[in-house]
């Protein structure tokens, strides 16, 4: 099986759907003879031609908008948001427009939101943003982040034929960094699967993204000092996969939460309730939260460092957890 | 070489007797529908709040009647007109203010807030079909608004480009008051439209008032067409009362984007004759200037052109407003004896595979319509 970076998959994924179904386009900033500032859509456009590869003004509100009124037209959009940072900008219109369609009319909107989201790049605060607290509590979108080149690519395409509007958070520490075992065979990822990284029976960290590497890491020091963590990767945000969550605490009886985005207002917090609420009986330790430092993304890689929860702090957490 | 000298042809001027009446229905029956609902307001059987277009039904038909009835259409709150041209039965209006079950959201959505999206647009199939009678290409594309005016016209070009990718022969229109020009997503999406010729119109409104802020402290042009001055598209500003001039405007814009010409603006001067909604009794708009726009009545001026073109006599209009009356009426007792949403219902059809029922919006012709 071909070994391909986290990125190429993506770039995969884009290539196949648009061969695949003629509805799918993609649209964004300088996506196409550029290729996409990560040069994610290289390509794209000698393959599909500027009619389905569209070069956008700087106006996400437009972007996402349009992409919306040609979703209710039958199409499939794929929007890129060039850093995911400027997902704010056009936050009403996935939050108030494309989230609330189908319940309100019936009609569905089938787009994709793409971004590079993530730190550790020295990209300061407004290229360094996870996103997904803003939107989890929005019904009517999903999420998903992969961690893998394999998910980065069956996500993907599982976002793209989903009739509901997904986010696809793409962590650009991971773009070139990460490589692995990616079909050339179609396949996808079904949204709402989470996948167990690594199994253990003294502690679950629950994690995604870029994370799942730290947690790894961390993972085999504590095994060297007699510590089994499990590690699950949750790859959607939004449903989260409550049965793999759920299993995996009632096997190790305690949790440590971790994710890259700051702590208060987080995932965490939605995943501790959820532990709460329904695995109280399995818990022998108070659940913990691992997250940024609530701040702004700093830019200086000292503070980006300090601010980041890096393996010794995970580690250091998982050790206070096994030792309640 | 020598410019024409000859006045250029009005394409009002080729609209037949049945056509002009047509058009004073649509928007006499806007005003019977906005007067039927105030009584159901008062009545407190309307939900929540309730915003009139009297003033305004002139523009509202004249744009939209430019359009063909498979067209795409993204009226704000104040064009009921251009839904009663695009042919929606007056039961949906009820329904909805009502907060009915069966209403086009299911009572999920305000007022006009109604989409309906034809057949073709989820079935690649269907796309060969256009034009061919008995499929739908007389159904329209609606898309209500929602409450963040301005993202309608984001919107309204995607629509365009989407349908323009589908080899879909469609104009989408959008309206927009002077107060929802002031919003970045209105700016982001005309300039977008623009840059990619999407066949899009735009109805600006200048009514005066955005809520309570007039268009002085809206906007420092004098007129709202210039809005689109910076996007490099056609702009005309037009008397909004005067049905048939609106219509004429609205033609050749409508025209030129089904050309493949791109998008355009049409500014609307006309004037917003109550407050933004029931509740609000306008106390911050000049009486002379409510005076002054009574005079201009678009559905009397209206009236008055039929009768000197002999589309109909004083008597045939009266019996016009006195047929869109009882319809109204009617259509108002017919939504409410309809059942409220289902309580057990309420957090169903947020997603895919979990749709309960199939929203639905019933179309009808006019008793004016001919086949052409």
């Amino acid at each position: 099986m071909p070994v391909v970076t986290y990125l190429e998959a993506i770039r995969q994924a884009l290539f196949d759907e648009m061969a695949r179904d003629e509805r799918v386009f993609v649209m964004g900033e300088d996506i196409g003879a550029y290729g996409g500032a990560f040069k994610v859509t290289e390509g794209l456009i000698e393959a599909y031609g500027d009619k389905r590869v569209i070069d956008a003004p700087i106006s996400e509100q437009a972007i996402v908008g349009s992409a919306i009124g040609a979703s209710y037209m039958g199409m499939r959009p794929v929007c890129e948001i060039q850093f995911i940072d400027f997902i704010a900008c056009c936050f009403d219109m996935l939050t108030n427009f494309a989230a609330t369609s189908r319940y309100r009319n019936g009609v569905g909107v089938p787009i994709v939101v793409r971004g590079p989201c993530g730190g550790g790049v020295g990209g300061g605060p407004f290229h360094s943003l996870n996103p997904e607290a803003f939107f989890l509590n929005t019904p009517g979108l999903k999420m998903v982040e992969p961690s893998t080149a394999y998910d980065a690519k069956g996500l993907l395409k599982a976002a793209i034929r989903d009739d509901d509007p997904v986010l696809y958070f793409e962590h650009k520490f991971l773009y070139r960094r990460i490589k692995d075992e990616v079909p050339d065979d179609d396949y996808i990822v079904p949204i709402g699967k989470a996948a167990v990284r690594r199994e253990g029976t003294d502690l679950s960290i629950i994690t995604f993204g870029a994370m799942v590497y730290t947690a790894l890491e961390a993972a085999g020091t504590l095994a060297e000092q007699g510590v089994e963590a499990e590690v699950i990767d949750l790859r959607s945000l939004a449903p989260l996969d409550r049965d793999t969550i759920l299993d995996s605490v009632a096997k190790t009886s305690r949790v440590l939460l971790l994710h890259e985005a700051t702590l208060t207002g987080g995932i965490g917090g939605e995943l501790a309730a959820i532990i709460g609420e329904h695995a109280f009986g399995y818990l022998d330790a108070p659940i913990m939260r691992l997250a940024s430092l609530d701040a702004p993304v700093p830019y200086a890689p000292s503070l980006e460092t300090a601010f980041l929860p890096g393996v010794t702090r995970v580690v250091e957490a998982a050790k206070k957890l096994v030792q309640y | 070489m020598a410019k024409a000298s000859k006045k250029p042809e009005k394409a009002s001027d080729s609209l037949a007797s049945n056509q002009l009446l047509e058009m004073y229905w649509f928007g006499r029956l806007a005003r019977e529908i906005e007067e039927r609902l105030v009584i159901l307001f008062r009545q407190s059987k309307v939900i929540g709040g309730l915003y009139r277009s009297l003033g305004q039904e002139g523009e509202s038909v004249g744009t939209a009647y430019a359009l063909k009835k498979s067209d795409a259409v993204l009226p704000l709150i104040r064009n009921m007109g251009a839904l009663m041209t695009m042919g929606i039965r007056p039961r949906e209006i009820f329904l909805q203010y009502m907060a009915k079950g069966e209403s086009n959201t299911r009572g999920r959505d305000l007022n006009i807030h109604i989409v309906h999206m034809p057949a073709w647009t989820r079935d690649l199939a269907l796309t060969a079909d256009q034009g061919r009678p008995g499929v739908d290409h007389d159904e329209p594309v609606v898309v209500g608004p929602i409450s963040m005016l301005g993202d309608s016209i984001p919107v309204a070009a995607g629509i365009g480009m989407g349908a323009r990718m589908r080899g879909r022969d469609l104009v989408s229109m959008a309206w927009i008051g002077d107060g929802a020009t002031s919003t970045g997503a209105f700016h982001e999406g005309l300039n977008f439209a623009a840059v990619q010729k999407a066949p899009l119109v735009v109805v600006a409104e200048d009514n005066k008032f955005a809520y309570s802020t007039p268009i002085s402290k809206q906007m420092a042009i004098k007129r709202i067409d210039e809005r689109a001055a910076a996007y490099g598209i056609p702009h005309e500003m037009v008397d909004g009362n005067d049905i048939l001039a609106v219509y004429d405007v609205a033609k050749r814009m409508v025209d030129r984007a089904r050309a493949g010409e791109g998008a355009s603006l049409i500014g609307v001067d006309t004037m917003r004759m109550q407050g933004h909604a029931q509740h609000d009794d306008a106390r911050y708009v000049p009486k002379t200037l409510v005076e002054e726009w009574q005079k201009k009545d678009p559905l009397t001026l209206f009236a008055k052109t039929l009768m000197d073109r002999g589309a109909a006599n004083e008597k045939r209009i009266t019996e016009v407003d006195r047929m869109a009356k009882s319809y109204a009426a009617e259509e108002a007792d017919a939504a409410e004896q309809s059942p409220m949403p289902d309580p057990a219902t309420v957090a169903r059809g947020v997603y895919a595979g979990d749709d309960y029922a199939e929203p639905t919006l019933e179309f009808v012709k006019s008793p004016f319509w001919e086949k052409q």
